[in-house]
């Protein structure tokens, strides 16, 4: 399938490609890694009149801990992530989401700012970034500005940037020690969306409760979820098997599912119940290794 | 829509041609090129077919416009074999059977080829793994995946 025309544009500063979007308003897109982009285009899901490559912007591309945070540049690839010692081996919520994101061939142009921005409940990093509380930075016009995590999915298919803005930077609190993470998802075969997939991240005080967590639900809904009953269930609780029953229970509850090719709504609604126990549960065995 | 120009190092060879936005790379290379070893299977980037090496990173080149390319270093299942002498992964894929019809084979020896290259010994579940995005309907991935050992040894043997 070839796509509809377009006037390719490629600058090499983050400025021009914000006066571009300004220029060309709605007729533009933004052009990352481009395997939700240009599958769309092909299907003319998507007809934009203008295409801006930000691959040409250097010093988009990073992974690194400054200021108490994990700080990923809009353009690395989801490969990246999971070719870096640093995530391996101190963000293992991030590490087994990517190794879920599509396939290697995917996963060496996807991005995660395009993972992010695309808006897409089906996508993997949304319900990550949610348990880890991340903050999005997006560059526009008037400069940069932040956005948490919980504001970013405002409805379907839509994010809060404004559409002159560009994703610039995601920043995720540094974990302290006793913290663990995991992804759990269910694929019918490599590369397919979730048919639920659940992501937890969690830290624990000295006296042995659970300090913090995250539970990020991904596509069980019109955006990707947090589920704040689970979270309020487990926070400030030494978790035991019937805690963890619950809170699966609870995000069940918080999920929204729909009926699809994938499954039913109740079997949706299992599956989130039973992922987020094992998600808890991994997270748990893994806070206990960490420093 | 305008003209753009693209130059590729394309095994290993300069070309710069003119090219339309919305070309995609792997009709670039089969239509205007005219090397039609890549394949284009699904056209939907789940089948791996039309895998490429840019800058020695496989990806499908039906999900990516032409000038996604420019200025890169590219390898195709043509750029594979030296002086006449097949690359150890495509040895591999005719000693072990690793094809029947062939229409996967050159997407798999491409992601194969980058797979090697991260990791030179890999085992039975990490080759798996590795060729996941790439999908074979006929022969089986039995035969394939003997087929990357077979490579694996011999590029070790090689690099001894």
């Amino acid at each position: 399938m070839i796509p509809p025309p377009f006037e390719y544009l490629n600058p090499n500063q983050l400025s021009e490609a914000i006066s571009l979007l300004q220029k060309h308003g709605e007729d533009a897109k933004i052009l990352a890694g481009g395997h939700s982009l240009i599958p769309a285009m092909k299907l003319r899901f998507a007809l934009p009149e203008y295409l801006i490559d930000i691959s040409g912007i250097e010093g988009m591309d990073y992974l690194r801990e400054e200021g108490g945070q994990l700080r990923i540049g809009a353009m690395t690839r989801e490969s990246s992530l999971e070719e870096s010692e640093l995530i391996s081996e101190k963000y293992p919520l991030l590490l087994d989401t990517v190794k879920m994101i599509a396939d290697p061939q995917v996963r060496n142009m996807a991005t995660v700012g395009g993972n992010l921005a695309h808006g897409d409940p089906a996508n993997d990093h949304p319900a990550t970034m949610i348990a880890l509380r991340a903050t999005v930075m997006v560059e526009g016009p008037k400069g940069s500005r932040e956005i948490g995590i919980d504001d970013f999915f405002p409805e379907f298919f839509t994010t809060a940037m404004d559409p002159n803005e560009i994703l610039t930077e995601i920043r995720i609190p540094t974990p302290p020690s006793k913290s663990g993470g995991a992804y759990l998802k269910i694929e019918r075969k490599v590369g397919d969306f979730a048919t639920a997939a659940v992501a937890c991240q969690l830290c624990f005080d000295a006296g042995g409760a659970i300090e913090q967590i995250g539970i990020g639900l991904t596509n069980v809904g019109q955006t990707p979820i947090r589920s704040t009953k689970a979270e309020d269930l487990l926070r400030g609780e030494t978790p035991n098997d019937n805690l963890l029953q619950e809170a699966g229970l609870l995000a069940a509850d918080d999920s929204d599912p729909a009926d699809d090719l994938r499954g039913s709504a109740g079997y949706k609604k299992a599956l989130v119940n039973e992922l987020t126990q094992r998600a808890i549960r991994i997270s748990i065995e893994r806070s206990e290794r960490s420093r | 829509m305008s003209k753009h120009t693209v130059t590729i190092e394309l095994n290993g060879s300069s070309i710069t041609r003119e090219v339309d936005s919305r070309l995609l790379l792997v009709h670039f290379l089969r239509e205007e090129l005219e090397m039609t070893g890549t394949h284009i299977g699904c056209d939907t980037s789940h089948c791996g077919a039309c895998t490429v090496l840019i800058d020695g990173r496989s990806v499908k080149s039906c999900t990516l416009f032409t000038m996604q390319a420019n200025g890169k270093s590219l390898t195709t299942i043509e750029g594979m074999e030296t002086e006449g002498k097949l690359h150890p992964l495509q040895e591999g894929f005719h000693e072990e059977h690793g094809l029947q019809c062939g229409f996967c084979t050159s997407g798999m020896i491409m992601r194969a080829a980058e797979l090697l290259e991260k990791n030179p010994n890999p085992n039975e579940e990490e080759i798996r793994w590795g060729i996941s995005g790439n999908l074979c309907r006929c022969t089986g991935y039995v035969n394939i995946i003997k087929a990357v050992q077979y490579a694996a040894e011999k590029m070790q043997k090689e690099a001894a």
